[in-house]
């Protein structure tokens, strides 16, 4: 096959693509969070995970984080474009490494008899796992972890009775005394 | 108490506080408070279109002819959903556009209700920023939000939804001087130290180019003005994008006419074979660039933007300075002067092989065409138009399609703002709407709409609009009853193919022009053309030119798909060894 010749953009030398965890700033307003997740999707950007709440009650300020993967500039491309809506304050991207702080909430229901949700708790034991609901036929563990860590309970889990599982995604903070600072620019 | 307006005077109160004249708009349930409020502002003039995208193009001309922003009414639902083509255009093309949209009472908001859409939902992508304004406290800051927003920064288009209770309802209004102290101010500090590098590299450069696009323009006059006097003092060759057109005279020496798929010989080698390349207010668009990892790869980049998000987006640059054009322009040539004192006289020399150079591919005369003696060929329809409205203030609009390329190579603009084209986006249709708003802007000059047969015939309702509001505009049809793009296309990468790209059926244009109250003209041969041209010219009405044009003839020089800038095919007779891969025939 010949080289692909395009008109457009080619990736021929392939940067690499890495995980990255976008924080946004926004005004809690509505319809912001679809700014932001059309954002995403208009330009082929894809978000893994999504976490939003408002940090600022006075100012009704959200964070927003999502994990998306992409190489570096294409992750420079989408804080450049976060920085275009109107009501985003700020962007962050963080790499995943020890710099910063990661932590995601996940929450586990088993179902299944005696014998089974024993081996269940064994396991469960064995993480720093917290009980919130004790039943007969079922109990739900609370993990607040890292995300590989989460993810290897729930397949330790999966042979017992799995009946439903709720993750928050993961949030992140910079170590340190480091924070975001604006970096809007002033440009509407 | 201080006294409550409802949201229809708030609406006109803003236009009146930033200045609007012309208002472009078509009336419907949801904005009939609107206007009845339109009565009480006599400085203020509605323009009634045929279709709601006819208002968002008209807006979009008299943006891009005036430098203000264009204001646009229209109704919810149908009304709104046929503004998006506009809104996009204008998103694409950085025009500043201030659309208002009438939307269902809030009680009825997410129920179905008869012309309710989600026109926020629907816009959202296609405009800078959008509201719905479900409270009337809310709209008067909203509004001057809307204008500020629109105008500042890279511009482009902004709607407001306002369902019809909130019309109704009132507040305190708030003045835009008020308003706009809230408003974070838009002034960016400019990189000094980079200032500083890009001044040595032009003083090092040996084949140095100006790449100059619409950000020139939408910067102002005195950006333009400072493009030419950066040119002046360096003597550095210069090219501009589709949309840059006339910031910098198309009849200088130092321009070597429009670079990209369809731009000069000596354009896009220059680009190509540069050691130092000057993008100014440019984008690096897929049209200019051709194949990127064969993009200039000789040289050292420079790109200057007023978008952070336009830097390294396509292309990695070696130094960025973010800023309005103008004003990094200004800084660039006082440094300039500063260090380098005698520079204009030393550098004549140090570039004088680049110059020697660039004259070899002038002289393959790249837009060279043959006029038979019979049937007319577009290009010379163009040049002839171009030679005999030259010499007055002329304002060219296109459709999409061949003329609209012809149009950008043969007729030569000296001045900016006098050129309005969609380029971004390439909206057939775009033309003979816009060319209402650039008439209304420019009353008294030449306003001319440089078309297609097909694409003439997706606004033509807006020739009603023109002879209502006597706007004495100039379609000029460039008539070979093809999609000629399309036929192009099909015939360099399709087979020639040509399907469903022959326009069958057209009307009789003269008696179309006659039928909405407009002249009609119709020229087919050389000896007939200027003397029809004239007539056109003279009329004091709207005119439909009926130019009847060779059926066959092919834009070039091309790059086609796929290629690189030192790729071009030059005309006809070398299209063969310049084979379009597989992978090329995919793009568009
Ligand atoms: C709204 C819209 N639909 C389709 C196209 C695709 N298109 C680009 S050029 C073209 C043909 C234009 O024909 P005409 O107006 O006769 O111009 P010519 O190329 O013949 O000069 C078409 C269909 C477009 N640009 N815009
Ligand atoms: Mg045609």
């Amino acid at each position: 096959m010949s080289k692909s010749l395009s008109a457009y953009s080619v990736e021929n030398k392939k940067e690499k693509t890495e995980k990255h965890i976008m924080v946004v700033w926004v005004d809690n307003e509505s319809g912001v969070l679809t700014r932001v997740a059309g954002l995403f999707s208009g330009r082929g950007y894809n978000i893994e995970t999504l976490a939003v709440a408002q940090v600022d009650d006075a100012k009704h300020i959200s964070r927003i984080t999502i994990t998306t993967e992409g190489t570096n500039s294409v992750v420079d491309q989408i804080k450049a474009q976060l920085l275009k809506l109107i009501p985003v304050h700020k962007v962050a991207s963080f790499q995943i490494n020890n710099k910063s702080i990661l932590r995601e909430l996940a929450l586990v229901k088993i179902i299944g008899n005696k014998k089974n949700l024993e081996k269940a708790k064994k396991i469960c034991n064995s993480f720093k796992t917290e009980y919130l609901d004790t039943t007969k036929s079922s109990f739900i563990v609370e993990l607040n972890s890292t995300r590989s860590e989460i993810d290897r309970l729930i397949k330790e889990l999966k042979p017992y009775g799995v009946a439903s599982i709720a993750r928050t995604g993961p949030l992140i903070m910079s170590k340190g005394s480091e924070i975001t600072q604006i970096n809007k620019g002033k440009i509407l | 108490m201080t006294q409550q307006l409802t949201g229809a005077q708030i609406v006109f109160k803003v236009l009146e506080d930033h200045n609007v004249e012309y208002i472009f708009g078509y009336p419907g349930g949801a904005v009939l408070p609107l206007y009845d409020e339109l009565i009480h502002h006599k400085k203020i003039k509605h323009i009634l279109v045929r279709h709601e995208q006819g208002a968002g193009h008209a807006a979009e001309g008299y943006a891009r002819s005036s430098g203000k922003p264009g204001v646009v009414i229209v109704t919810s639902g149908p009304g709104a959903t046929n503004m998006v083509t506009a809104l996009t255009d204008a998103y694409m093309d950085s025009i500043p556009l201030v659309c208002i949209s009438g939307q269902v009472p809030t009680h009825l908001i997410g129920t179905d209700a008869f012309q309710e859409c989600d026109t926020t939902g629907i816009t959202r992508p296609c405009t800078k920023h959008n509201w719905l304004v479900k409270d009337i406290k809310d709209l008067p800051l909203i509004l001057h939000k809307a204008f500020h927003i629109a105008t500042s920064g890279r511009p482009g288009p902004v709607l407001v939804d306002i369902p019809k209770d909130v019309q109704f309802q009132k507040t305190k209004y708030i003045k835009k001087e008020q308003a706009i102290k809230i408003f974070p101010k838009t002034d960016v500090k400019i990189e000094e130290n980079e200032i500083q590098k890009i001044a040595e590299l032009i003083f090092k450069a040996k084949k140095p180019i100006i790449y100059s696009g619409g950000g020139v323009i939408n910067s102002g006059e005195k950006a333009c003005q400072l493009t030419q006097e950066f040119a002046k003092i360096t003597g550095f060759p210069i090219t501009s994008t589709l949309q840059g057109l006339g910031a910098y005279p198309g009849d200088d020496n130092q321009f070597l006419g429009m670079l990209g798929m369809h731009g000069t010989y000596e354009a896009n080698n220059a680009m190509h074979d540069c050691d130092l390349m000057i993008n100014i207010g440019a984008r690096f668009d897929d049209r200019i660039t051709g194949k990127i990892d064969k993009f200039s790869p000789k040289s050292k980049k420079i790109h200057i933007d007023i978008d952070p998000s336009s830097i390294n987006k396509i292309i990695k640059v070696d130094h960025a300075v973010v800023g309005d054009v103008g004003k990094v322009l200004n800084k660039l040539i006082s440094v300039l002067n500063k260090k380098y004192p005698n520079f204009k006289k030393s550098n004549k020399a140090s570039i004088s092989k680049w110059w020697e150079q660039i004259n070899k591919w002038r002289e393959k005369d790249s837009l060279f065409f043959e006029q038979g003696n019979k049937i007319l060929k577009p290009q010379y329809a163009i040049k002839r138009l171009y030679e005999l409205t030259k010499n007055r203030d002329t304002f060219i609009t296109t459709e999409v399609g061949q003329h609209q390329m012809w149009a950008a190579q043969y007729y030569k603009f000296r001045k900016p703002k006098r050129w309005m084209t969609s380029g971004g986006l390439g909206t057939m249709g775009f033309g003979l709407p816009a060319a209402i708003g650039v008439q209304l802007a420019n009353p008294g000059k030449l306003v001319v709409d440089i078309a297609g047969e097909a694409s003439i015939l997706m606004n033509m309702q807006e020739l009603s609009t023109a002879v209502q509001y006597r706007l004495p505009i100039k379609i000029f049809i460039i008539n070979n009853q093809y999609m000629g793009m399309v036929r192009q296309w099909q015939e360099l990468l399709h087979d020639k193919n040509y399907s469903q790209s022959y326009t069958e059926a057209l009307p009789d244009f003269v008696k179309l022009a006659e039928a909405y109250g407009a002249v009609g003209i119709r020229a087919t041969n050389p000896d007939e053309l200027d003397e029809k041209i004239k007539e056109m010219i003279d009329s004091p009405k709207p005119v439909i030119f009926d130019c009847i044009v060779e059926q066959n003839e092919n834009c070039f020089p091309m790059i086609p798909s796929g290629k690189a800038h030192n790729e071009m095919i030059l005309g006809p007779s070398e299209k063969k060894d310049n084979k379009i891969t597989k992978e090329g025939k995919v793009l568009v």
